[in-house]
């Protein structure tokens, strides 16, 4: 037996109804929702008092139908007001005054019996069951035996999300981090053990410390790869703590991991080798430490003509390809660019001075005209110059909007 | 790890000849080094290319990375001094999805700790420090230990740790040691006087390596 409880607008309502009959519950449209009620008759008794119960419970405008089948209540429901018990072998009888738009169904399907003049449940239902099928399909068999009360289906079932956090309220407020630590390592591990049960891995990581006296410390740690040991995981967090420590005594701990599908590699025993992800997190997490997080990651060049533009982002791995080994000029870049002095003569230069050193332009090459994001206020625009100095080496050079000179790099 | 593959990759080969090879062999073979236009860079061991600014340092270490970097294989650069050019590099084929660039800002001890703990956790192809820009007394004055830790650290892996510098440091610790010097920059079309309009063309370069106290001297064209 399966009840249908419909009420525009109060689906949550609908559902915590729904969670005190049964744990079978689905959601089967925005304004209602069908549970499984086999077995309360021994609770309740007949279908007319589980319903006396239900709409008890329920507390609000609700129209509600029991049948045998899920479809059959949810028409029900949806097409008669109160309460209506559609006994077993009885549906098609009493949903035959229906409107037939309450069926569904697809707008090829609806436009085709509004040709045929078919308008109820009723009058669908009578139809010939071989006729239909030669003139609707399958679309249009399904719908006959929905119509007749007659389709019998699983119900798609209402699953709470799952949810991976553990709380700690610590006794006397913690100041030290070590002590920290062996808590979280107790938190981590059986956080770790409930994914594994469930078949899931974390990518992310949500720490939050209660302070006492002080606002709440935030952690969020995204990982690379899916990871399910609680080591690496408290070796990211220390190494996070390390690097912002709470400002206060701690007085409660949250820890919540987000599940998500664990992460599937096909190894080679003769592939090369790549980082170990969970390890190459932990050294990337150090590294991070000592030079700083916007320091580290693989460049990126950006979409424009400006010179020395790029972003860091994380590692990945390409197919191979083959690269010629003869090696290519490549410019050592100087961040910021060194100021320099110099002079020229018959329109180029011929001597510069700078912090890099001083000396006489034996060669140069030049000039090329660069500019771009003039629309912007980052406008710029320069003449840029390959030189090489006398017995130093050979740099770029540009004059910035024809008045300062620059050493960009030297060439190597 | 290698070694043991290799070995256990032949025994295979030779008991099931080339049946096995379609199945789940690779046909490559795994590169015992990197190749580059002085010769083979050794894995598992450490190698210092030195030279003045402008000597082709920076392109030896980018034809190093690429050819890594096309394995395919993870390759870090620690950038002492930011000196990296992305551009350039890409230009040269490395391929920059797979570098990790840790950009150091003129501390030569954090580029040593990155090193340190990158070697540490194993995987990469390629190590590079790239001191170039640094101050020669400071990098001279590194304890030979680090350099130690250093070549111990890849001994037996099949990463190759290159550090560019203006000169030779770590002493023994390297097992190959590059000096570059550049003979002269090649300018398109130059003639005397220089008429704007003509192009740097890349650089002659003399290598002298030295390899178990042998010297070898090549001399090479860097293309721009």
């Amino acid at each position: 037996m399966f009840v249908c409880l419909h009420a525009p607008g109060n689906l949550p309502l609908l559902v915590e109804c729904a969670r005190h009959f049964s744990p079978l519950i689905e959601e089967t449209a925005p304004d209602a929702v069908i549970f499984d009620i086999r077995g309360l008759n021994w609770v309740f008794g007949s279908p007319e008092q589980i319903a006396r119960e239900i709409e008890q419970r329920v507390g609000i405008v609700a129209n509600l139908a029991i049948a045998c089948n899920p479809d059959a209540a949810f028409h029900a429901a949806r097409g008669f007001r109160g309460v209506t018990i559609l006994p077993l072998g009885e549906e098609a009888a009493i949903l035959a005054p229906l409107p037939l738009f309450l069926l569904g169904g697809s707008p090829e399907f609806a436009r085709v019996l509004d040709l045929w003049g078919i308008r109820t449940f009723g009058q669908f239902a009578s139809l010939p069951a071989l006729g239909v099928a030669a003139r609707l399909g399958d679309e249009g068999v399904h719908m006959q035996q929905r119509a007749r009360g007659e389709d019998y289906r699983q119900l798609r079932l209402l699953v709470d999300p799952l949810v991976f956090c553990e709380e700690r309220e610590l006794e006397d407020a913690v100041n030290l981090l070590e002590p920290l630590l062996f808590l979280f390592s107790q938190m981590l591990r059986e956080l770790c053990e409930r994914l594994r049960f469930h078949g899931r891995s974390t990518n992310e990581m949500h720490v939050r410390l209660k302070l006492e006296r002080a606002a709440d410390h935030i952690a969020t740690l995204r990982l690379p790869v899916p990871m399910l040991d609680s080591k690496v995981l408290l070796k990211l967090l220390q190494l996070e703590l390390n690097d912002r420590p709470p400002q206060a005594p701690v007085e409660k701990i949250r820890i919540e991991l987000m599940p998500v599908e664990p992460r599937s590699t096909q190894h080679g025993l003769f592939l090369p080798a790549s980082p170990e992800p969970e390890k190459l997190a932990i050294t990337l997490a150090r590294i991070r430490g000592l030079v700083g997080a916007e320091n580290i990651g693989v460049a990126e060049l950006m979409n424009t003509y400006r010179p020395d533009r790029f972003r860091l982002r994380p590692l990945k791995m390409a197919a191979p390809v083959a690269v010629p080994l003869r090696p290519k000029l490549t410019l050592r870049r100087l961040r910021p660019a060194c100021p320099a002095q110099v002079l020229c003569a018959d329109g180029k230069p011929a001597r510069i001075t700078s912090s890099q050193g001083r000396g006489q332009v034996v060669a140069s090459a030049g000039p090329w005209h660069l500019s771009g994001d003039w629309w912007s206020d980052e406008v710029w625009d320069r003449q840029s110059w390959d030189i090489e100095v006398r017995n130093g080496g050979v740099f770029q050079v540009y004059q910035e909007r024809l008045t300062d000179w620059f050493i960009a790099g030297h060439y190597d | 790890m290698t070694n043991s593959a290799a070995l256990l990759r032949e025994r295979i080969q030779v008991t099931l000849g080339t049946r096995c090879e379609p199945a789940f062999l690779s046909k490559k073979r795994l590169e015992e080094s990197l190749p580059s236009v002085v010769g083979e860079i050794p894995r598992g061991a450490l190698t210092e290319i030195a030279g003045p600014p402008s000597s082709g340092r920076t392109a030896l270490l980018h034809s190093l990375l690429a050819a890594s970097c096309a394995v395919p294989e993870f390759c870090a650069l620690l950038d002492a001094n930011d000196t990296f050019d992305p551009e350039s590099a890409a230009a040269a084929g490395v391929r920059l999805s797979q570098v990790l660039w840790v950009r150091c800002g003129g501390n030569v001890e954090s580029a040593f700790k990155a090193a340190d703990l990158l070697t540490q956790a194993g995987g990469f192809g390629l190590v590079a420090i790239d001191l170039g820009d640094s101050n020669e007394k400071r990098v001279y004055r590194i304890p030979l230990t680090i350099w130690f830790r250093l070549r111990h650290a890849v001994e037996n892996t099949r990463t190759a740790v290159v550090v560019v510098a203006r000169q030779i440091n770590a002493r023994s610790c390297s097992a190959l040691k590059i000096e570059l010097s550049r003979n002269r920059a090649v300018w398109k079309g130059w003639l005397p006087g220089c008429p704007p309009g003509c192009l740097l063309d890349g650089f002659q370069v003399t290598a002298q390596t030295v390899r178990k106290h042998q010297t070898q001297e090549r001399q090479f064209h860097i293309e721009p």
